[in-house]
């Protein structure tokens, strides 16, 4: 029908597919090209962190001098948080949600080619920075005064440069998928219908737009401070030091939300699909959502409990706090697979491990919540681990179940069930023997960003232990890539909604035309395709056949 | 997009391209309250640097060179009371077009256009007056958070002259009526937002210090 509805003009513009993807403005096309620079940096953070890994496997120095090895773990932190984990929920809200919500496209599409392009460049301007002069090596924090013209050389301006373009690209973007969500839902697709991944896109959205422009502020005010003389973080010039920190984690513990709550939806999509129930407790998961982001405005400072300069009991409490809803979610994905009928799937897989190791990541945090472990934890391999646990065992687990389930709407393709069991575990057991000695590291007060540890402190082990795991998760990412790359090759065998799923991406074919939807089921749940196909809907249109496409 | 429209079945009340919305607000209205939010979220920074390092001096603040005084210029009075006025000059022509006349949208989004580029031109001398008096961007704590946050403001303003000067050579096209002048009231918006930051920027830097 598509076919013969089409203008006879179609066609009539012959151009490369290279010229095509340049100038897509299409959400499937710009998410795509997300998700494909994000793991990108993947690789490029991760050959920093085995660079970094093969460094401490043993007492002295062996493979990184000092000054190199602080430019790797800083870049390494600064590339898996910016150019890793928020491109790639980014990549998959653009592709995602437009099909979730039975929109053709973004609200705005060429700014959401903006929003994407900015990437690359904001990558170019900060990674440059390694061939001219050395890359920042204050931490991915850049604490004042570390990282001031005193002591931090001009890697740490193409830090500030690449992060603030960084920032401008995460903003566009938030507001574009919100100005999505609110004004391009179809008919009948009320907020408390809306699947749980454009719900958790949805507050990441908003944290993102009151978040990044507060650290905006701090960049721009530190790179005067370095380069215009200015006395915002320098005290002997009459600033203030432990501000640049204020600045910093009113963004950045937000930003750990921005990072898991994505990983959230995925997960919370995944699990109802491969267990055949609906995910328990709605309403409760919406509000859990809504009120992280409300209270992640008010625990930053649990980043500052030794700085002696913020009221321990308010902060501490309110970080207690924050553990309920998460933990609610917890109750409700646990409750979902309760009796259900479970299918292990890769997707699966990875979301069951995103369970274990992220319960391990937010048990962590609780400790640290409490004031007086904390003083004895701050700054030692605990924080490390912890936060590893929250953002691999969480967030780069979610990314894996995410690619996995939709890889097949993407690409009309499978990637291969029996390489991403294998790749699953390789990863599970590489994450958990690389952060869970890390734990113990920290009691025994190993400091992070330490190049060298003597050799009678008794980490070595623990240390070798570490950066064996390190290899496997390595050794798991080359797995992906090779499932990737022979997939890609195969025949389209996917069909268009391959695992009996719920929502609407999987009522039009794998991959989408480019305006996406033929015909919409009627959407009288969050469930909308379920109704359809289980709910005896009675009038409902049918799903397209797959010869509607264009191509 | 046209064939988007094109397939559509027309026996299903869908507008894939435009969703059904609920008839609120318009879309790029939308994005840009929300720009202007994360625009407030910036300023928001810069203010509480502001007000966490001058609670830190009390009594001393501001925090200048020794011998230094901080005097407000009666140039800067004229230019906030110019600023402020120029929000009722846009709002009418705002109102002008609403009602279909684009003469007196022109004119309005001339006159605030005019009055935008006064206010930088008097930022522009009270600047050089206080570098003569010794207040510059570096050297002091006051000096640094004056003219980070003024001068941010004034690259807002900038930035708002430039939007007024698109919807104004768009305007004399006469490419806005009554129905169709969503740009009026995005840029219209942002005005106000760039105007309400001076006032707040005023009162803590000019009358409370
Ligand atoms: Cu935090």
């Amino acid at each position: 029908m598509a076919t013969t509805a089409l203008s006879p003009r179609a066609g009539a513009y012959p151009r490369s597919r290279v010229y095509e993807w340049l100038t897509t403005t299409d959400h499937k096309k710009i998410g795509i090209m997300y998700i494909t620079s994000a793991y990108i940096f993947f690789l490029i953070g991760g050959l920093m962190a085995l660079a970094i890994r093969t460094e401490l496997a043993a007492p002295g120095t062996q493979f990184l001098n000092p000054d190199i090895f602080n430019q790797a773990f800083t870049m390494h932190g600064t590339t898996m948080v910016f150019f890793f984990v928020m491109p790639m929920l980014a990549g998959f809200a653009n592709y995602i949600v437009p099909l979730q919500i039975g929109a053709a496209d973004m609200a705005f599409p060429r700014i959401n080619a903006l929003s994407f392009w900015i990437i690359p460049v904001s990558a170019l301007l900060l990674f440059s920075s390694f061939g001219l002069g050395g890359a920042a090596a204050g931490g991915w924090t850049s604490y004042t005064p570390l990282s001031e013209a005193k002591y931090a050389g001009i890697g740490q301006d193409f830090w500030l440069a690449g992060l603030l373009l960084n920032g401008v690209s995460s903003i566009l973007g938030a507001i574009n998928i919100l100005a999505t969500i609110f004004k391009l839902r179809a008919p009948g697709l009320t907020m408390l219908r809306l699947p749980i991944f454009v719900w958790t896109v949805l507050v990441t959205s908003v944290l993102l737009i009151f978040a990044v422009p507060v650290l905006a502020s701090g960049l721009v005010m530190l790179f005067i401070d370095r380069n215009y003389g200015g006395a915002f973080f320098d005290p002997a010039a009459g600033g203030d030091t432990v501000l640049w920190q204020h600045v910093f984690w009113f963004f950045g513990h937000p930003e750990v939300y921005i990072l898991i709550l994505p990983a959230f939806g995925i997960i919370s999509e995944v699990l109802p699909v491969f267990s055949r129930k609906p995910l328990f407790g709605y309403k409760a998961f919406v509000l859990a959502t809504v009120s992280i982001g409300v209270l992640g405005f008010g625990v930053w400072a649990h980043h500052m409990f030794t700085t002696g300069a913020v009221f321990l009991p308010f902060f501490s409490i309110t970080t207690f706090l924050i553990s309920v809803p998460t933990g609610v979610k917890m109750f409700n994905w646990i409750a979902t697979m309760w009796r259900g009928k479970l299918r292990f799937t890769t997707a699966m897989l990875f979301a069951v491990g995103f369970l274990a190791s992220f319960l391990i990541g937010g048990l962590d945090g609780a400790f640290s919540a409490s004031t007086p472990i904390d003083f004895a934890l701050q700054d030692t391999y605990w924080i490390v681990s912890h936060l590893h646990y929250v953002l691999f065992g969480g967030s780069a687990f979610g990314i894996m179940a995410a690619t996995y389930y939709w890889f097949p709407k993407m690409t009309g393709r499978f990637l291969d069930e029996r390489l991403g069991k294998v790749q699953f575990v390789i990863m599970f057991v590489g994450a958990h023997l690389t952060f869970f000695p890390m734990h113990l590291l920290g009691i025994s007060g190993m400091p992070r960003r330490i190049q060298d540890y003597a050799p009678n402190v008794g980490w070595q082990d623990l240390n070798l232990l570490a950066t064996i795991g390190s290899y496997l998760i390595g050794f798991g990412t080359l797995v992906l890539l090779w499932n990737m790359f022979v997939a890609l090759r195969g025949p389209r065998t996917a069909g268009d909604d391959p695992w009996d799923a719920n929502t609407l991406e999987w009522a039009t074919t794998s991959p989408p035309p480019s305006y996406n939807f033929d015909r919409l089921p009627e959407i009288r749940s969050e469930r909308p395709l379920f109704d359809l196909k289980h709910g005896g809907a009675g009038h409902a249109p049918a799903l397209p056949s797959g010869e509607g496409s264009q191509r | 997009m046209t064939a988007t429209t094109d397939v559509l079945p027309t026996d299903h009340p869908v507008e894939l391209a435009h969703g059904h919305g609920d008839g609120g607000i318009n879309t790029a209205l939308l994005g840009m309250l929300l720009f202007i939010a994360s625009e407030i979220m910036f300023f928001a920074g810069l203010f509480a640097a502001y007000f966490s390092v001058r609670a830190k001096y009390g009594s001393h603040w501001p925090a200048l060179p020794e011998g230094v005084e901080f005097a407000i210029n009666p140039l800067v009075i004229i230019a906030t009371l110019i600023l402020v006025s120029s929000s009722g000059v846009i709002q009418w022509g705002l109102w002008r077009i609403r009602k279909g006349d684009r003469r007196g949208l022109n004119r309005a989004f001339a006159l605030t256009m005019l009055m935008g580029l006064t206010f930088l031109a008097f930022q522009a001398t009270d600047y050089v007056l206080l570098a003569d008096e010794g207040i510059s961007l570096n050297g002091s704590i006051f000096g640094s958070l004056f003219f980070t946050m003024t001068g941010f403001h004034g690259a807002h303003v900038l930035g708002g002259v430039i939007g007024i000067g698109i919807i104004l050579s768009r305007g004399m096209t006469g490419q806005f009526s009554a129905r169709n002048h969503v740009a009026v009231e995005a840029v219209s918006a942002y005005w106000h937002f760039v105007d309400v930051v001076w006032i707040f920027l005023f009162l803590t830097l000019y009358i409370l210090r």
